[in-house]
């Protein structure tokens, strides 16, 4: 299928051009054209947002971009993600199906071959992940199947080989070109790249979906990792990663007891809540809180920050969001530095007047 | 078994770096630099594998310039057995760096790679999971724990994912990458250190190790991160609660 889309793109090209001795150039141009395969994750039965901005994101490569999703796992569950995938965005070309017990887990090893085999079978010129740990785990492995050099953590993309990324916890940020001939393979930044949000009422016509052919897919690596058990935080807040507001506690908070307050108030916000590396430490809240470099990146429209000093780690997971609003006993804190909105003043007061005056919601 | 773990010289964590006024990178030079913080909880794990008498050796690698053989002796002090240097001078990309770990994995022959899961320079997050594609070994990426059975020859690893923790069990050889809950590194102790004044750290150069050193990408500029508008300070609640309403339209 993929090949086909290829091959229609080549025929159309050499096809346009009037000369025949222009053929090398028509060429040129057809390697420079692109597709792109985006390793698609799913939960419940649906695509995760995440994946779809990497639709968005795959748009900004070029225009005449035909951008297939890559779906694996196993069972009715992942017969409904595709279906949803097919819906998901007008922009999505096809949808690719591996359906085997191998893909029951998300594991690096037999997924990185899988994208390998895709990759041999049809060479799109783009392969796309979200920087989830999903994507950070599978994506460099699959680079290194096929002697490619990854770039991670895309925010930008300027066009279909150059991109920018943040380094030094968000402190520069780093220009990269890709030179290599294999293809260009990105984790992106699913906050840079948001979906429209009225897509979801619009209709558009369904991508077909496809199966992958996974009859020659080896057994040498898979096998050697077996996934054991998943404990997840169940929580009905929405997912940090994606929340519109984000509530944040630090030190500040002192315990764990105190931070049920900063629960109470993302409560009323619809907010997901954050932590700084500080509270996790402290045991105050489990680690997959944490908001920073080695935590989670935020871009809410709305980050209050109650008793967060605002250490660099902390800030390059944040400072993207649109109205920062801090709270802080310490007029000195760095964290005012970034805040929109800071109130200087005792937290332990501050939450209950605001859980007080801040109006119901709607 | 042996433990091979690979560390990372770095600008150290608590530096605010600065870009280079021609926009070449980041000023380097002057600037105080460490073991990179991941790199240290790989090291202390696995020593604390071989204090559990599960491992034998552990061996510290690094590569880049001539100040490597500094994050070396730091990380023999910290009580790793001995060092190797892959001596390089110019960048080094990840892809570059995990084929230059496959060629040493092949000398040494261990049965376990730890790194940290990503340099704070480059935050690139990617050479655990390229070296373990490169020798086709199973993976445990962000390790929050380590749990090793030498009689089954495997090792269960707590990784931190998005939604929670994930527990995997990988055949051994293995790749692990750490995070930052998996330990609490120690500090090397004067009598340490003095120790690995005398610990060996052999030098290796990519020819020797037959990897050439290419890259397909490229740096086109390193710049300055927008700064953000100042904000101001409010005097109550009442007044936040206003401008949250009123001014940015949040609530």
């Amino acid at each position: 299928m993929a090949i086909g889309l290829v091959l229609r793109a080549l025929r159309r090209r050499i096809g346009n051009d009037p000369a025949p001795k222009s053929q090398i150039f028509s060429l040129a141009s057809v390697s420079r054209s692109v597709s792109t395969l985006i390793l698609a994750e799913h939960e419940g039965g649906a695509v995760k947002a995440q994946s779809i901005s990497a639709v968005e994101a795959a748009k900004s490569l070029g225009d005449d971009n035909s951008i297939s999703l890559l779906l694996a796992g196993s069972g009715p569950s992942l017969s409904k993600a595709a279906a949803h995938a097919a819906a998901c965005h007008p922009s999505v070309s096809q949808v690719l199906v591996a359906d085997s017990d191998k893909f029951a887990y998300p594991l690096a090893e037999s997924w990185a071959k899988l994208v390998h085999l895709v990759q041999q079978k049809a060479t799109y010129s783009h392969v796309i992940a979200t920087s989830s740990s999903f994507g950070k785990n599978i994506l460099p492995r699959a680079a290194a199947l096929l002697d490619v050099s990854p770039i991670t953590d895309v925010i930008e993309i300027s066009n279909s080989h150059l991109f920018v990324r943040p380094i030094y916890a968000g402190n520069a940020l780093c220009t990269v070109k890709y030179t290599g001939a294999g293809p260009c393979m990105l984790t992106i930044r699913s906050t840079s790249f948001p979906v429209s949000p009225l897509l979801s009422d619009s209709k558009f016509d369904e991508a077909p979906v496809s199966q992958v052919d996974i009859s020659t897919f080896g057994e040498d690596s898979v096998g050697k990792s077996r996934f054991i058990k998943v404990t997840s935080q169940d929580t009905e807040r929405p997912d940090l990663a994606n929340a519109r507001v984000v509530v944040t506690g630090g030190r500040g908070l002192k315990n764990a007891e105190n931070f049920k307050m900063i629960e109470k108030l993302a409560e009323k916000l619809s907010a997901a809540v954050g932590a700084t590396r500080a509270a996790v430490d402290a045991g105050f809240v489990p680690n997959d809180l944490q908001v920073g470099q080695t935590g989670k990146i935020v871009a809410p429209e709305l980050y209050i920050a109650f008793g967060v000093s605002g250490a660099i780690q902390h800030l390059a997971g944040m400072k993207d969001s649109k109205v920062i609003v801090a709270v802080n006993k310490d007029a000195d804190a760095p964290i005012f530095q970034v805040a929109d909105y800071g109130l200087v003043g005792d937290l332990f007061e501050v939450i209950p007047e605001l859980l007080d005056k801040l109006p119901e919601k709607k | 078994m042996k433990i091979m773990v690979a560390i990372k010289r770095v600008v150290d964590y608590a530096v605010k770096i600065r870009v280079k006024p021609d926009k070449s990178g980041v000023e380097t030079q002057n600037v105080k630099m460490s073991m990179n913080p991941f790199c240290e909880i790989a090291l202390e794990e696995a020593l604390r594998i071989k204090e559990s008498g599960m491992a034998s050796e552990v061996v510290a690698v690094s590569m880049g310039p001539a100040q490597c053989v500094d994050t070396l002796r730091t990380g023999l002090a910290m009580g790793a057995d001995r060092g190797i240097h892959v001596e390089a001078t110019g960048a080094l990309f990840p892809l570059s760096v995990a084929k230059l770990l496959r060629a040493l994995v092949e000398v040494e022959k261990p049965g376990l790679l730890i790194l940290g899961k990503q340099a704070i320079d480059d935050d690139c997050n990617q050479t655990g999971q390229m070296i373990a594609g490169l020798l086709n070994w199973p993976q445990g990426t962000f390790a929050s724990k380590v749990v090793l059975d030498k009689e089954k020859h495997e090792v269960m690893v707590d990784r931190e994912i998005d939604g929670g923790l994930e527990t995997l069990c990988l055949d051994l050889p293995a790749v692990i990458t750490t995070d930052l809950r998996l330990n609490q590194p120690r500090y090397a102790t004067l009598p340490n250190i003095m120790k690995a004044k005398s610990k060996v750290i052999k030098k290796f150069t990519p020819q020797d190790l037959n990897v050439e050193i290419k890259s397909d990408m490229e740096v086109v500029q390193v710049t300055e991160p927008p700064k953000r508008k100042a904000g101001v300070i409010v005097s109550s609640v009442d007044e936040l609660v206003d401008k949250l309403k009123n001014e940015a339209h949040v609530i």
